[in-house]
């Protein structure tokens, strides 16, 4: 059984590995220049945080990631999460959702409203936000492969109630890379799947312009077991890779680059993460001015949001859970988001129940208001550990950006299983190390208890299945077949051509064609794709 | 086909051969982190592994099973499907004669399902935090 090391000439690392010393003075940070690496608060290169106050001016927004069972159960967990005093909403989709598939497909059975809010044509969008004010709420919607099909419902939805567009806030996730890397809710192979990202980018940046077009995921790259530098340097070569496509269709890199935002994973290790976040700020904006001739500075302050670590939780002893959670939400405000998901207790489990949610969220209360943490802005900046690890960090990153050059630049790297292959290794290594008693998980390899607390958990509704089939049903009754088949010839016509297929998806959305119908179009003429099972 | 002749022991070929065990993603569930880890582990330890790789159907995997002729089935569920899912499994496995086949079921599993899984023919079931050790230890 593993115990504390108290040996004070023992080695230490970062929960990543990286070694760290006893004690950091000023001859750790002698080729560093705080003039060009740290800036102040709002300065470029907003290692500090992209606002000078920070969260005097303006605090992180309390989004808590919610969705189950059909379109108005996710409806009143909304409602519930508002009045509780969360700030913004955050919509998870169910699985069939996420791959494109309808409830009624056989593949989704067993799966239908199951991890998530289950979503078949545009009516579910009306139901789902019921009742908000789209105008006034900013709504996430995390979705990746068909996100340029839901986010076509949306605005037909937002059109349809009569919202303006030019009104609407939030972020759709929109990040595919992540999900050949990590995540594995692809569908289409990786070329004609970031034209799709790019066509979302193009779209929104023309005519919903406050909308965060993509959010480029670190989170899922963590959580498939990368390390802290690895999450970094794969989640901004991302979203690199989206800047250059984007460039390449021609679009004006001021015009799009400010709605481009980031999503990183908050792990356990309190100052890594606080040094991965400013890494990534000052890495971003420089990349940003220099490679791609950014002009104004909305293009180089990279805004993040922050997600608890799912992977941390623990079966044994859930409570601790909130601990975790709560030291893990410490890292993101110390490190500058501007957005927050702190996971509940329960999720080892389930999906968290109303209690368990609650406690999640008032988390983030606590720390907001009664820690302090908000009064000055990048409290840990000039620290010499601090600033040390944000130098490690910045060139971990870097070597990884150069081995991605080496193979030809993203898609290759992905195609060759570069980023799987980098990931697994983490994983299994981080698994030795906690088999081994080398790092310590409280519960789990130190500190047992013998008794173990019974928490309740959040009981699925079994007949959201059939309900939600019977609804597509009603809708596919009512709809003209004629309208379905001309806008789907539309949008495979649109996908052929290479032009943006947004347009013919908001027809597809106003005909209730489903997400199902939109993909298999769009499958025609890009193809699936699978990857190996290596492991 | 020759008989063994009457009397003599047929020699056992695989008792000396690496336990075989399939490990399998059912459903849409994409979380392969755990099953990817769990077959390294497994084969470091001396066990002769097959990944299924994502998106399985039953009767795919169970098919898979058989023709590879494991002793040993380990499915990996992390979206809460898997009261729907492995009764199908172990029912198709038992339609196919296959019920000396061990399942054993790792993800995200609340300890009242588990014990329903046990119930139903399961052999163990495996949450988060299992060290490969203890998985290594019950399979031997």
């Amino acid at each position: 059984m593993a115990t504390v090391s108290t040996d004070p000439t023992n080695s230490r690392a970062t929960l990543s590995g990286v070694p760290v010393k006893p004690v950091y003075c000023e001859d750790d940070l002698a080729d560093w220049d705080p003039e060009t690496q740290l800036g102040r608060p709002g300065q470029f290169p907003y290692t500090r945080g992209i606002h000078e106050s920070m969260y005097r001016g303006r605090l992180w927004t309390m989004r808590q990631f919610a969705g189950f069972g059909r379109p108005c159960d996710t409806n009143r967990r909304f409602h519930f999460l508002l009045e509780q005093g969360q700030t913004g909403l955050s919509t998870a989709f169910d699985l069939p959702t996420l791959m494109g598939i309808d409830s009624d497909d056989p593949r989704s059975l067993g799966e239908v409203g199951r991890l998530g809010v289950a979503v078949d044509t545009v009516d579910d969008l009306f139901a789902l936000f019921d009742g908000i004010d789209l105008t006034q709420v900013s709504v996430s919607m995390t979705i990746n492969a068909p996100a340029i099909v839901v986010m076509a419902f949306y605005l037909s939805a937002a059109r349809q109630r009569e919202c303006d567009w030019r009104k609407l806030r939030g972020t759709i996730q929109n990040d595919i890379l992540k999900e050949f890397h990590a995540q594995n809710e692809y569908v289409f192979p990786p070329e004609p799947s970031v034209g799709l990202v790019v066509d979302l980018i193009e779209f929104c940046s023309q005519h919903v312009p406050q909308w965060n077009t993509v959010s480029i995921s670190g989170y899922h790259i963590r959580e498939a077991g990368s390390t802290a530098a690895q999450e970094l340097a794969f989640t901004l070569a991302d979203g690199e890779h989206y800047v250059q496509q984007c460039l390449k269709l021609g679009l004006d890199i001021d015009s799009f680059a400010p709605r481009l935002s980031f999503f990183f994973n908050a792990h356990n290790d309190l100052f890594e993460e606080v040094a991965k976040y400013r890494a990534a700020r000052r890495l971003w904006a420089n990349r940003m001015r220099d490679r791609y001739g950014a002009k104004t500075e909305a293009s180089c302050k990279l805004r993040f949001h922050a997600q608890t670590a799912g992977c941390s939780l623990q079966a044994v002893q859930p409570e601790i859970n909130l601990v975790r959670v709560g030291y893990q939400a410490l890292a993101a405000a110390l490190g500058g988001c501007q957005s927050l998901h702190t996971n509940s207790m329960d999720e080892t489990f389930a999906l968290p129940s109303e209690h368990a949610a609650t406690l999640a969220l008032r988390t983030q209360q606590v720390l907001a208001s009664e820690t302090g943490v908000t009064n000055t802005a990048d409290p840990l900046g000039g620290s010499y550990f601090v600033e040390s690890l944000t130098q490690q960090m910045v060139s971990a990153a870097e070597d990884y950006f150069d081995k991605i050059e080496e193979q030809g630049g993203m898609i290759p790297a992905v195609n060759n299983g570069f980023f799987r292959r980098e990931i697994a290794e983490s994983a299994f290594a981080y698994q030795q190390a906690i088999d081994s008693g080398a790092n310590v998980v409280v519960g789990v390899n130190a500190f047992q208890s013998s008794t173990e607390p019974e928490i309740a958990l959040m009981q699925f509704d079994e007949s959201t299945e059939s309900a939600q089939i019977a609804n597509l049903q009603r809708v596919k009754a009512a709809r003209s077949d004629q309208d379905v088949a001309r806008s789907l010839t539309r949008l495979k016509r649109a996908a052929k051509a290479r032009q943006n297929v947004m347009p013919a998806l908001l027809q597809c959305a106003d005909d209730r064609v489903t997400v199902q119908e939109c993909m298999d179009a769009m499958a025609e003429v890009y193809g699936r794709f699978r990857s190996d099972a290596n492991w | 086909m020759t008989l063994a002749p009457s009397g003599s022991q047929r020699p056992d070929i695989r008792s000396t051969s690496p336990k075989r065990i399939l490990l399998a993603k059912v459903g849409l569930d994409g979380h392969d982190r755990g099953v990817k880890v769990v077959a390294r582990g497994l084969r470091d330890a001396g066990f002769h592994v097959i990944y299924s790789g994502l998106w399985q159907s039953i009767d795919a995997v169970a098919e898979a099973a058989q023709d590879e002729d494991v002793d040993w089935l380990g499915v990996s569920i992390l979206n809460g499907a898997h009261m729907t899912l492995v009764p199908a499994l172990l029912q198709e496995l038992h339609r196919r004669d296959l019920d000396h086949i061990g399942v054993i079921v790792g993800g995200i599993l609340p300890q009242q399902d588990q014990q329903k899984l046990i119930d139903l023919g399961a052999r163990g079931c495996f949450g988060p935090g299992t060290s490969i050790e203890t998985i290594v230890q019950f399979l031997s």
